[in-house]
């Protein structure tokens, strides 16, 4: 290898980084034989490495390789970076450069697959089903004719749809006769899907915030001869308020788009870490207000799926596990999903509740569509029993604690001031109100005592 | 959200009845659920009264759509018929016309419909007859009012206009922002 590329690889030092930063960008092909040799000295780094440098240095340098190579910012070329073993990240950013393939969804309110099928190649397009999968699903390889303007399309036969917006639906699974909710519904692919798996019973509540994107949700849903759907534009956040006692609720969260970075390259230099932070603060507000927003005694439905068209683990796996954490009676359950990525339980430090794992992700150097996260909840009744049984449980365990050292309990209230003045703080905080500066130092766990 | 008024009501029947006849008895006495015409900032939605209760609680601003569309009452009080309402006019149309293959896209960019374009026609449609247009694949495509008799589109020369174009699918690609 060292032979080929015309003398042995040598890590740049710093300055020699520092250097090249200020003389502008590296050659092309330079950069792209450093990541070359990085991804391969970093999948076998007890032997390869370099004496007397460290493995972060040459993370450093094919991550700044990396955001220059692709044009990324280097914030998001670290994060995404970190979701994948080395040369996997590689495979990831190289297929965020080719587009994914053209997909369509046979609307099985006025046509089915194999009709749909049949007049579009007799119109000069040639396709395929998507996979064993979906049964409604389309795969356009080319076609002479524009896909999004034929009569076909116009009558509502079809919808142009990428394969990873099936999926949510797909996981969902709506009944017949249930009143269903899709929070953030705009341009209706999902909405129309559902409806059409309803066979065009019981009710879709359809909302958007985003009141220009209602009109393209609304034409949609009369395209496709969806007769009941009930399209709003409520902020997501207001819906139990509005209505709530939905047998099924599907939340296509607003995310940072990591997912179809193919479809809109402007994500790679757009997004920060006050993005991200932002994002899923509102993720997280969403998830509970969807929540809140089913019936848990629906006989036949309780289900809530939670998706989002993109690939960090801070605006999926965290904010389902911050759900779970919040709502003591939803549970996660099996997707339904046969293939895909299990979610990550446990990330950088942070660890997640043991069934995130049966959350889903899709990438796509793996799975040939865009980036896409699914979970589904089960949301059931909210007893009392069962937080007695956890104090229960809890004493239980402090019965245990006392038997050993039996000296140790009662108040210490000299001990505690601190504990007390902390919680009030806080408690003022949450509140809105505004805290003097503590004078002291801050106790080192406070969120003990706030439970305390 | 509210019903319509007598007057309203009116408007939009007798539009509807030009296109599906007594067939219109069959949109308001449903044999599978009730269903009925709500007005909602000037549009006319039909819709089962189980959606339209729920409907309900969603506030008047915020209520974009229910239901399907029929069309809206115009600022100087007529009613227009929309692309949307194609669904129930295809479903009951006593009239039909089916159009070429070579004269769907002419007739989907909103033209008129031409004598040469013509497949197929309903016998004895009389002049000014709403008619739905279909193509040959009994796709329902739009719907327009027919300039000649049947028996007079005989003599026709192959330019002449056989129907007068109202809507067409195509609106969806071309008037998304104007239907909603």
């Amino acid at each position: 290898m060292e032979e080929e590329g015309g003398g042995a690889f040598e890590l740049p030092t710093a300055e020699e980084r520092e250097a090249e930063k200020k003389a502008g960008t590296g050659e092309v092909h330079v950069v792209q034989r450093r990541m070359r040799e990085c991804v391969r000295i970093l999948g076998n780094f007890g032997k390869l490495g370099a004496k007397g440098r460290s493995r972060s240095e040459y993370l450093e340098q094919l991550i700044a390789d990396i955001s220059n190579y692709y044009g990324y910012n280097e914030f998001l070329a670290e994060k995404l970076f970190m979701l994948f073993p080395v040369a996997e990240a590689i495979e990831f950013f190289e297929a965020n450069e080719s587009p994914r393939p053209v997909t369509i969804r046979t609307n099985t309110l006025r046509t089915r697959r194999r009709d749909l099928a049949q007049a579009l190649v007799n119109r000069g397009v040639n396709l395929e089903p998507i996979g064993k999968w979906t049964n409604v699903g389309l795969q356009v390889f080319e076609s002479s004719v524009p896909i999004g303007a034929t009569p076909e399309y116009l009558a509502g036969h079809y919808m142009l749809q990428a394969a990873s917006s099936f999926l949510p639906v797909i996981a969902l699974a709506p009944q017949r006769n249930e009143r269903v909710l899709d929070m953030a519904s705009a341009p209706g692919g999902k909405t129309t899907h559902i409806a059409a798996l309803m066979q065009n019973t019981g009710v879709v509540f359809a909302n958007d915030s985003n009141k220009a994107r209602t009109k393209s949700l609304t034409a949609n849903v009369h395209r496709l001869g969806c007769k009941n759907v009930v399209v709003c534009s409520h902020d997501g956040r207001e819906f139990p308020k509005v209505m709530g006692g939905f047998d099924r609720v599907l939340l296509d969260a607003p995310c940072s788009g990591t997912g179809v970075i193919s479809k809109d390259a402007s994500v790679k230099v757009n997004k920060s870490d006050r993005d991200f932070m932002l994002l899923s603060h509102l993720q997280k507000q969403l998830i509970l207000c969807a929540i809140d927003s089913i019936n848990p005694a629906s006989k036949t439905g309780g289900y809530f799926v939670y998706s989002t068209c993109s690939v960090t683990v801070d605006e999926n796996e965290a904010v389902v596990d911050y759900a779970l954490r919040k709502r003591p009676n939803v549970k996660l359950v099996d997707t339904g999903l046969e293939f895909g990525r299990e979610g990550f339980t446990s990330y950088r430090g942070k660890t997640f509740h043991s069934s995130v794992n049966l959350t889903r992700r899709f990438y796509p150097h793996v799975h040939n569509m865009d980036g896409f996260f699914v979970a589904k909840f089960k949301v059931e009744k909210a007893t009392k029993k069962s937080k007695s049984e956890k104090v229960e449980v809890k004493a239980g365990r402090k019965d245990v604690e006392m038997e050993v050292e039996e000296e140790d309990i009662g108040f210490d209230s000299d001990e505690d001031q601190k504990y007390i003045e902390e919680s009030k703080r806080k408690a003022l905080k949450a509140k809105g109100l505004r805290v003097r500066p503590r004078n002291q130092v801050p106790a080192p766990n406070s969120s003990v005592a706030a439970a305390a | 959200m509210r019903p319509l008024t007598e007057e309203e009501s009116k408007l939009v029947f007798a539009k509807l009845a030009n296109f599906i006849g007594k067939n219109l008895i069959q949109l308001i006495d449903r044999a599978d659920e009730p269903y009925c015409f709500r007005l909602q900032k000037d549009r006319v939605y039909y819709v089962s009264e189980s959606s339209m209760r729920l409907g309900i609680s969603v506030a008047r601003p915020n209520l974009v759509s229910l239901g399907t569309c029929f069309g809206k009452f115009t600022k100087s009080g007529k009613f227009k018929l929309q692309i949307t309402a194609l669904d129930y006019l295809a479903q009951y149309a006593k009239y039909k016309i089916w159009i070429k293959p070579n004269g769907e896209m002419p007739f989907l960019y909103g033209n008129h419909v031409l004598k040469a374009h013509l497949g197929r026609i309903t016998e004895d449609t009389p002049e000014h007859q709403g008619v739905v247009v279909y193509s040959m694949n009994d796709v329902p495509l739009g719907f327009g009012v027919t300039a000649r008799s049947t028996v007079d589109t005989r003599k026709l020369d192959p330019t002449a206009i056989i129907v007068f174009h109202q809507a067409d699918v195509g609106e969806y690609l071309r008037d998304e922002e104007a239907l909603f």
